[in-house]
């Protein structure tokens, strides 16, 4: 079995269970995944998949990609990922992944894409620091403070929470639960909200944790 | 039409009456103890509705003993078993968060005279 899904982050909505609670989920168009490259012990020393993703037009893929999609002959994808598969066998290049395929109600997966960039950010808001009084003839109002000691050790800790980039880096969210899978229209609705911002690619993978 | 709002759709009731903030309702509320279910009624004034698609609410006030209560309902909820509009009010407002400071006769909202 292959052990995830990409798909496309479409935005949060809710729906109403069949106790009657109401639940926030994130609707995700998950799949179809190609199949383009399969990848073995024997020749690359380990079991993969590489599938592709939305499908791309020609005319705007490199010279060198469009050489890697002609050997699977399945025209060009907008986004490649490797997904861990136990039996690589069962799987022929150009073969379709779709999301009931993989998932169902009730599975916990993990959840991983790309997070809001937020630039660069200062203490108070990507460490949460509380920061100075306004007023009162404070001069000390959204500045890091101190920043360690003195002679000893002559250096700043490493960890030492700083001003800097925050957002847009790889997040993966775990234990998310799956309410509902629609194969018919590709789509999975995860409970809870999931990393990154609407339209943006997340990878599905079934959870690590939960047993 | 795009899936967040086919998802919402589907979610939502086709059942509801039209009302607006001033009209004064009964909500059939069930309610589920144990394995068995009933019905409770609230009745009160719509003092507001919030219009978000499937996540849309609207809130009833009413006076029990004195004590003003307010219940906020989601609108497409299956909690809810109807809704009846007992009279239509006329009210210029469309959020009326002025009846809690009001109390007695000068809380009451007119009824919209019908042609």
């Amino acid at each position: 079995m292959i052990q995830g899904i990409l798909g496309k982050k479409l935005g949060m909505t809710q729906v109403f269970v069949a106790d009657g609670r109401r639940v926030p989920v994130t609707v995700v168009e998950a799949g179809p995944c190609t199949v383009l490259q399969k990848k073995t012990a024997s020749t690359d020393g380990y079991n993969a998949l590489q599938v592709g993703f939305s499908a791309k037009k020609t005319h705007r893929v490199s010279k060198p990609l469009m050489g890697h999609f002609k050997k699977a002959d399945q025209g060009a994808f907008a986004h490649l990922r490797e997904l861990s598969a136990d039996n690589v066998d069962d799987y022929q290049v150009g073969d379709q992944i779709t999301c009931d395929a993989v998932f169902k109600a009730g599975d916990i997966i993990d959840v991983t894409g790309s997070s809001k960039g937020k630039g660069f950010q200062g203490v108070v808001k990507r460490w949460n620091f509380s920061g100075g009084r306004a007023t009162h003839g404070s001069k000390f109002h959204r500045a890091p403070g101190s920043i360690g000691c003195s002679a000893w050790p002559s250096r700043v800790l490493r960890g030492k929470k700083m001003p800097g980039q925050m957002g847009n880096a790889r997040v993966t969210q775990q234990n998310l639960e799956i309410v509902e899978v629609r194969p018919e229209q590709n789509i999975i609705l995860v409970k809870g909200s999931i990393p990154g911002a609407n339209q943006s690619l997340v990878l599905i993978r079934k959870s690590i944790k939960a047993k | 039409m795009n899936a967040i709002n086919y998802i919402g759709m589907e979610n939502m009731r086709k059942d509801l009456p039209l009302f607006k903030a001033g009209d004064t309702l009964r909500v059939h509320v069930k309610i589920t103890e144990g394995d068995k279910q009933r019905i409770q009624v609230f009745q009160g004034v719509c003092i507001k509705r919030h219009n978000n698609g499937v996540g849309s609410s609207f809130t009833v006030r009413k006076v029990s003993n004195g004590m003003g209560v307010e219940r906020v309902f989601p609108l497409h909820g299956p909690c809810l078993d109807k809704i009846e509009v007992m009279m239509v009010g006329k009210v210029r407002r469309a959020k009326l968060y002025y009846l809690r400071n009001l109390q007695g006769k000068a809380a009451r909202i007119k009824e919209v005279r019908q042609r």
